[in-house]
């Protein structure tokens, strides 16, 4: 018993060596976040907006298409957003609906990123003051929202997407809720 | 020359906090003042891992002082602003977590540990006291055996029992 107690501070720094190793390891692998927070709008409705577009006119919160959808926060200021943008035209050439929110940018800045990138938004509403952004919780850009048909946050992305991602986030929640519906 | 030069240099630099006051508001209010000063030293800035939203300039920090301070100005209670922020950016934005929830858990392991350690404390305290008591009475025997060899520790004493080493 007396030899065990000689060992124990041993014991403890293998423990915590070995606890810290872990997290450091998922860190590295980007299991874990530690910067990444829970969205305060998770599992409830999309926050209501009525916005002007980019291309001149207006759209609300219940214009949305009843379908499953995902709402990406971008801007041109935002050079992540410059590392996402090939990713959001597969996929929407791939058929998924994408809703673009302008955060707080320029107008013109943001028509020429279009037109010059290609536009995978069905949709994209100017969101000048960052008053949707701040409905949505938005730390900054990109973010992206998963909605689904009656209008419900699933899963909220913070980062650039890319197929990894995808594959790893977004496909679950989707087959996940997708499932129970049936 | 160079230190007149030098001399400008030094209140340049002294100058330079100046530079860091980031927006004034306006209030109409002490009151107004104090509670919005009150909500961005206690608010979290969600951008940033451990920094108050005064202490922040994220462009997120910027945007939730300004929308502090706009609904001071409407009129809205302390309790609305909060809930607010954490409709938006759920407890992380609470410096000061709320009695409930998974934050119950920052409350109460404190006091849960305090009693842990006064339990294990007293057990070990009583423990002690009872082995104490057990080792007390001696029988008879023991004490005249005790006794002997007390008497034969005094005999050794003594200079004059000779030379034994």
């Amino acid at each position: 018993m007396d030899r065990f107690k000689l060992f124990l501070p041993l014991i403890i720094f293998l423990l915590l060596a070995a606890v810290f190793f872990g997290v450091q390891r998922q860190v590295q692998t980007g299991d874990y976040s530690p910067t990444a927070l829970p969205s305060a709008l998770l599992d409830r409705p999309l926050p209501d907006f009525s916005l002007p577009t980019l291309d001149g006119g207006q759209l609300s919160r219940d214009q949305l298409p009843a379908q499953w959808l995902l709402v990406n926060v971008w801007a041109t200021w935002c050079p992540t957003c410059h590392y996402e943008h090939p990713f959001l035209l597969e996929l929407a050439q791939r058929g998924v609906l994408i809703l673009g929110v302008d955060y707080k940018d320029k107008t013109a800045l943001a028509v020429k990123w279009l037109e010059e990138k290609g536009d995978p938004y069905f949709a994209t509403v100017f969101d000048g003051d960052g008053s949707l952004g701040l409905d949505l919780g938005v730390t900054g850009a990109p973010e992206t929202y998963l909605v689904d048909a009656a209008g419900v946050v699933r899963l909220r992305y913070q980062g650039a997407l890319d197929q990894q991602v995808w594959e790893r986030e977004f496909l679950p929640v989707v087959s996940q809720f997708s499932g129970e519906a049936e | 020359m160079t230190l007149r030069f030098f001399g400008v240099f030094l209140l340049w630099v002294a100058a330079l906090p100046a530079l860091a006051v980031i927006e004034t508001y306006q209030f109409d209010t002490d009151l107004q003042r104090q509670r919005y000063n009150a909500f961005i030293e206690e608010l979290r800035c969600p951008k940033c891992q451990n920094q108050n939203l005064s202490g922040s300039d994220s462009a997120i920090a910027q945007d939730l002082r300004r929308q502090i301070h706009q609904m001071i100005i409407d009129g809205k209670s302390d309790i609305e602003i909060t809930q607010y922020m954490v409709d938006r950016y759920g407890d992380f934005i609470l410096y000061r977590p709320r009695f409930s929830g998974a934050a119950l858990v920052l409350w109460l392991l404190p006091v849960a540990l305090l009693l842990t350690g006064l339990v294990i404390w007293s057990l070990m305290t009583s423990r002690r006291g009872r082995r104490a008591e057990d080792s007390a009475p001696l029988s008879d025997s023991d004490r005249q055996a005790l006794q002997a060899l007390l008497d034969d520790q005094i005999d050794d004493d003594k200079p004059s029992s000779g030379g034994r080493l």
